[in-house]
């Protein structure tokens, strides 16, 4: 099924100059959803409708958000908080930025109505650290919105309370990470932790909490203006909605497009991104971030951009950051590179994850150098078979993914690198 | 020699700010950091302890911290380091070319500091810039996108001259041509 995309107009990223200036975005409707959430709605009718609409977690798991919002508890009167997720540092990605540079009040509305929706008391903005340019953009935007009454106390005359603030990260890839982003906004070293409990549960100093990416956030206003029923008309059926597509790699034209989910590989790679490089073929492309399975290039037609077209292919969503390679690339390499980032991204808590990283990266240089055998193939798709679900987080399995389906797709490339010590019995 | 480190009236006030943000006091060690490392240039043990003192937490969590991050500076770098993305898309794009030609440029490897306290290479894991690669970060500060040796060049001769490059703002496509791409 395709998708109009070729008339489709960016709604979180509109064309509209000066958006990111509060004046500019109130004059395009700006902050009237917060006004008829908090006039109209009760909390219960926001978190209805936005789980009606069915917005999925555009951070990686793809979780419906309202309904993630259902599972906060009842309110005791005790604070309860919202930690929106832009540490954005899986590679490929690089989207959460241009809300932050092109539309920032449209998250703080989303996650404002959020707020309402919940009963938040505060919500922290966790921006990863090397975006100091970025950060400064968000403050300068909650600075703007406390100024004009629609953060803070009693917003926009309705009674309800709520603070913004930014959290800068430190370069950590595992903050991303939902409980490691709640230990590092406690001003301690990024270590995930155990589940249960869950964040609804016992959160940020032990409160219940919701974790939300930014562009997730960035959606809420959408479904309150137009409704769940328009927003789910939009793009794939069962993962609807605009996305924001950071593409990357070997294309004429990178960078962030916005346009419905479900749109087809093959059209963004050529129609939106202007193709190849050099007029190159495809040899491979990773769909969401580099822990999801590579796609083999001559595999990817009818593929589109939505959880269930990817699942049938063999792959994720993630975060929509693709990352496109021509038939130049050098698949060892390229797992090597992407084996390097797992290791030196580990936390080193869980033994599986900690060791199992550094022997997969070790056994690839072996094979990068020339000094691999046969055998090391099988030993790196046992190493991910010890890695896979044996951790507290799912950094072991994001690392050991992209290791099992490249080496099994790409196989032609490891053999070819590899002494062949298999000989036949005389 | 050892040096001292303190807070000023203003840096006190600041911090005071931070500490309203977060409902416990172990929470604004982060962004203290951040603000002790923009004073003093890094945040070695003696920042450490200081910062410790002024938030009343235990230096050793401090160091945890600091050591688990990689943009806190635990040790003394140059004056200028530049981070250069080498992870997947970089290093498809380039970015090894262009982190060879800086080290060659300035005659040191990456992880080393130049003798005259100027420049650092550190060779870094994704900086989420994956569309405008090869990239790199001028001390945790402004991004440089797209380059090119000659660009690296450019940078370089900049700082030298105290010239550190603006930021880029990288328009969203979608933005600009719209009549060129509505054939079909």
């Amino acid at each position: 099924m395709a998708v109009d995309w070729r008339n489709f107009e960016p709604l979180l990223i509109p064309k509209i100059p000066n958006l990111h200036k509060i004046e500019v975005f109130e004059k395009h409707d700006g902050y009237k959803q917060l006004a008829k959430v908090l006039k109209e709605y009760t909390p219960e009718k926001v978190v209805d409708e936005v789980k009606a609409a069915n917005i999925r977690g555009r951070g990686g798991a793809g979780f419906n958000a309202g309904l993630k919002w259902s599972f906060m508890p009842k309110p005791d009167g005790k604070p309860r908080y919202i930690a929106a997720n832009g540490d954005e540092s899986e590679p490929g990605t690089f989207k959460d930025r241009q809300i932050f540079e092109y539309n920032p009040h449209l998250f703080i509305e989303g996650a404002t109505i959020a707020g309402f929706a919940m009963h938040i008391d505060a919500v922290y903005v966790y921006i990863r650290g090397e975006y100091k340019a970025w950060i400064d953009m968000m403050q300068k935007a909650i600075d703007d919105a406390y100024a004009k009454g629609y953060l803070g106390k009693n917003i926009m005359g309705s009674g309800y309370d709520m603070d913004m603030y930014v959290h800068s990260g430190a370069g950590a890839y595992i903050c991303g990470e939902e409980s490691s982003l709640m230990e590092s906004l406690e001003g301690k070293r990024g270590y995930p932790r155990v589940k249960p409990p869950f964040p609804a549960q016992k959160g940020l100093w032990g409160r219940p909490t919701t974790i939300n990416n930014i562009e997730t956030l960035a959606n809420v206003p959408l479904v309150i203006k137009n409704g769940a029923d328009w927003y789910k008309a939009i793009g794939a059926e069962s993962h609807p909605g605009p996305v924001l597509y950071g593409i990357s790699g070997h294309v004429n034209k990178p960078g962030v497009y916005e346009y419905p989910t479900g749109m087809s590989i093959n059209d963004l790679i050529y129609e939106v991104c202007g193709g190849m490089r050099g007029g190159k073929k495809v040899k491979a492309v990773i769909p969401g971030g580099s822990s999801t399975p590579p796609l083999r290039g001559d595999a990817l037609e009818g593929v589109c951009m939505d959880a269930d077209s990817l699942r049938t292919a063999g792959s994720m969503m993630g975060t929509a950051g693709m990352i496109i390679m021509d038939e130049d690339t050098d698949m060892v390499d390229v797992l090597w590179r992407i084996s390097h980032f797992y290791h030196h991204e580990s936390c080193g808590q869980c033994t599986p994850c900690r060791d199992g990283t550094g022997f997969l990266e070790k056994t690839l240089i072996k094979i990068r150098d020339g000094h691999g055998e046969m055998r090391d193939l099988d030993l790196l798709l046992d190493l991910c078979t010890q890695m896979e679900g044996r951790t507290i987080c799912a950094l072991a399995d994001a690392a050991a993914w992209p290791v099992r389906y490249t080496v099994t797709r790409f196989r032609e490339d490891f053999e070819k690198r590899v002494k062949n010590t298999v000989y036949a019995l005389a | 020699m050892k040096e001292t480190y303190e807070f000023n009236k203003e840096d006190l006030a600041e911090i005071e700010k931070i500490k309203a943000k977060y409902p416990d006091k172990k929470s604004p060690v982060m962004p203290v950091l951040w603000l002790a490392q923009e004073k003093f240039g890094h945040v070695e043990p003696a920042v450490q302890h200081l910062v410790a003192e002024t938030l009343d937490i235990p230096a050793a969590h401090v160091y945890g911290v600091v050591s688990f991050y990689t943009q806190y500076y635990g040790e003394r770098k140059g004056k200028f380091v530049f981070d250069v993305c080498t992870t997947l898309t970089c290093q498809l794009c380039g970015g090894y070319d262009i982190l060879h030609h800086l080290e060659n440029k300035l005659g040191i490897k990456a992880g080393e500091t130049t003798e005259d306290g100027m420049f650092s290479i550190q060779s870094v894991e994704c900086l989420g810039a994956c569309g405008y690669a090869p990239m790199m970060q001028i001390t945790n500060g402004v991004y440089c996108n797209n380059l090119t040796t000659e660009k690296v060049d450019s940078i370089v001769d900049g700082l030298k001259s105290g010239k550190m490059p603006e930021f880029e703002q990288i328009p969203f496509p979608q933005h600009q041509d719209e009549p060129k791409n509505s054939e079909g």
